[in-house]
């Protein structure tokens, strides 16, 4: 089911953990609708020095934000800004398409974190507290379905061309 | 590394008298039963023992057993063959919320083609409750589909109760056994069902066999149409090997039945104190009592039950975080959120069944092993952070 690239980053997660004093916190999704990922910060020079995690999640989520913490390890701000949720899944050569959406979750944390960064350094943001993005469900008139593609109109339950459930969770 | 199997609600492995008896028939009997040549007829004989065999499970009469490709075929069978035998004379039918997917999805398909469904809650322990059923009884009413005990959470359901109001209102009434049969006894000479699916890979039978009692004079249209075998029920050239498996995994299943029982007991509890006592934050899911003696649901706090199964199989232990046909899915399952439990706690789920091989040995294993791997996830959750400093 998951490429041996993904199995090894879940197996065996890189930068899980915390960092206290982290220049800059993101969190998005919450436990209820399904994956939550943290993502700390310390930043030197716009250059992201050291990244840590904390998800509870699939074996996906977890091996999304070990892969997403190594490929924006060592990079600039903006250099990480431009990572995306595709970067990351390639780099895990690829995950099962039911599973896509633990890695928007993941650039999402980064870039929240980056943003929260930023804010703080603006001084927009409580000092201490990390930036909450609320993992609302995507605002969409259409949506399509993740196993056969057929467009389905707005909160339908399931796909009304192959019957497969539609995740309005995420 | 020796291996731990604790995945039997997945599938069983053959009996060794199954796997005998289905290489008999591969290496010796290829007629049709329905040729009345002396091929034909070798094979008309073992089709009908095995009729008797599953019929004896049950402890039905052989001509009430219709054998199908297994329990979704059994159920989609019993469901869409009475909706439209007695589609004249109403269009509502009434099952519960934490049915299988294979019935949950054959109702929205007849929801398509204007039945009405009503759709039952369980309580906490997931128990539906019986004068809810007869409150829902309409004239329209058609069908109660109720399962005998659940494929998740292990909650047997009082279906002698049920049956006895179905039959009081004169409401056909299926219950999809396919978790129970093999597994607890079932005697339908004394429980007003009139039809239940099974399906012979819960009890160490072929998979892609199962079957359909219909209790004789129940109206139900065919759900394989083509010609006259199962007694005109079933179209098709029978799966003679599948069939004669699930003949003799049911007669195994009923003759171990009387000492797997206690052991699977024994079982049970040594998982369930044990785990008590080496894990913290755990929730027990599915009746204290009324419950399969083979099935453990634990809901595990702060982690979630992919990431806990995928290290255990590393480890070499084989459990499933719920059932495998619905394990595509993304959403936390339909039987858990069902019984009122929260979204989170319900994505901590693990689904350990045991089997006829199972030991005390393999629990004391699980029981070794499970502890750390908890602990590993816990320490990478966010959530866990958060309520240790709550």
């Amino acid at each position: 089911m998951y490429s041996p690239t993904v199995l090894d980053h879940f197996k065996n997660p890189r930068n899980v953990g915390e960092i206290s004093e982290a220049d800059g916190v993101g969190e998005v999704g919450n436990p209820v609708c399904g994956d939550m990922i943290n993502v700390y910060l310390k930043v030197n020079n716009d250059v992201i020095e050291d990244i840590k995690f904390k998800t509870f999640g699939c074996g996906a989520a977890i091996a999304v934000s070990s892969m997403l913490t190594e490929l924006a390890k060592g990079k600039t701000l903006d250099e990480a800004m431009k990572i995306t949720n595709n970067d990351v899944a390639q780099a895990l050569e690829g995950l099962p398409k039911n599973k896509l959406h633990c890695s928007n979750l993941g650039a999402d944390a980064l870039h929240a974190a980056i943003k929260n960064y930023r804010d703080r350094q603006a001084n927009k943001a409580v000092s201490g507290e990390g930036e909450k993005v609320p993992h609302a469900p995507e605002k969409i008139d259409a949506c399509y379905c993740p196993y056969c593609d057929m467009e389905n109109k707005g909160e339908a339950p399931f796909c009304k061309s192959c019957g497969a459930d539609l995740p309005h969770e995420h | 590394m020796s291996v731990v199997y604790l995945d039997n609600y997945a599938a069983t492995p053959l009996h060794p008298k199954v796997k005998e008896g289905m290489h008999q028939i591969v290496d010796n009997v290829f007629g049709n039963p329905s040729s009345d040549h002396r091929f034909g007829q070798a094979a008309a004989e073992a089709l009908d023992q095995a009729r008797q065999q599953t019929a004896a499970l049950l402890n039905a009469e052989p001509q009430d057993i219709v054998f199908t490709s297994g329990g979704t075929e059994s159920v989609n069978h019993a469901i869409k063959g009475v909706a439209f035998s007695q589609r004249e004379k109403g269009r509502h039918i009434i099952t519960t919320n934490i049915e299988h997917k294979s019935v949950l999805n054959t109702l929205r398909t007849l929801r398509l083609v204007d039945y009405k469904i009503t759709s039952l809650d369980v309580d906490s322990h997931g128990l539906v409750d019986p004068a809810a059923v007869a409150q829902a009884i309409t004239a329209e009413t058609i069908l109660i589909t109720i399962q005998m005990a659940n494929n998740e959470i292990g909650t047997v359901q009082p279906i002698a109760e049920i049956g006895r109001i179905a039959k009081e209102r004169k409401v056909v009434f299926h219950t999809d056994a396919v978790a129970a049969a093999g597994i607890i006894p079932i005697n339908v000479k004394e429980l007003p069902v009139d039809l239940l699916s099974l399906a012979a890979n819960q009890f160490n039978g072929p998979s892609g066999v199962g079957a359909l009692y219909v209790r004789r004079g129940t109206p139900i249209w065919p759900l394989i149409e083509g010609g006259v075998q199962e007694n005109r029920k079933r179209a098709g050239t029978e799966n003679l090997v599948g069939i004669v498996g699930l003949g003799l995994a049911a007669e195994m299943a009923r003759l171990e039945m009387p000492d797997r029982l206690p052991r699977f007991q024994a079982l049970r509890q040594k998982l369930i104190q044990g785990l008590q006592e080496r894990i913290p934050h755990l929730v027990f899911n599915g009746h204290p009592t009324q419950v399969l003696p083979h099935l453990v649901s634990v809901s595990v706090e702060f982690i979630e039950g992919e990431g806990l199964m995928l290290l255990l199989d590393e480890e070499g232990i084989c459990v499933a975080t719920r059932s495998a046909c619905a394990s595509g899915s993304l959403r936390a399952s339909h039987v858990l959120i069902g019984t009122g439990m929260d979204f989170a706690l319900a994505q901590g789920t693990l689904l350990i069944t045991f089997g006829r091989d199972t030991t005390a040995a393999d629990i004391d294993r699980l029981l070794e092993v499970m502890p750390g791997v908890v602990q590993t996830l816990r320490d990478m959750s966010p959530i866990y952070q958060k309520s240790a400093a709550n």
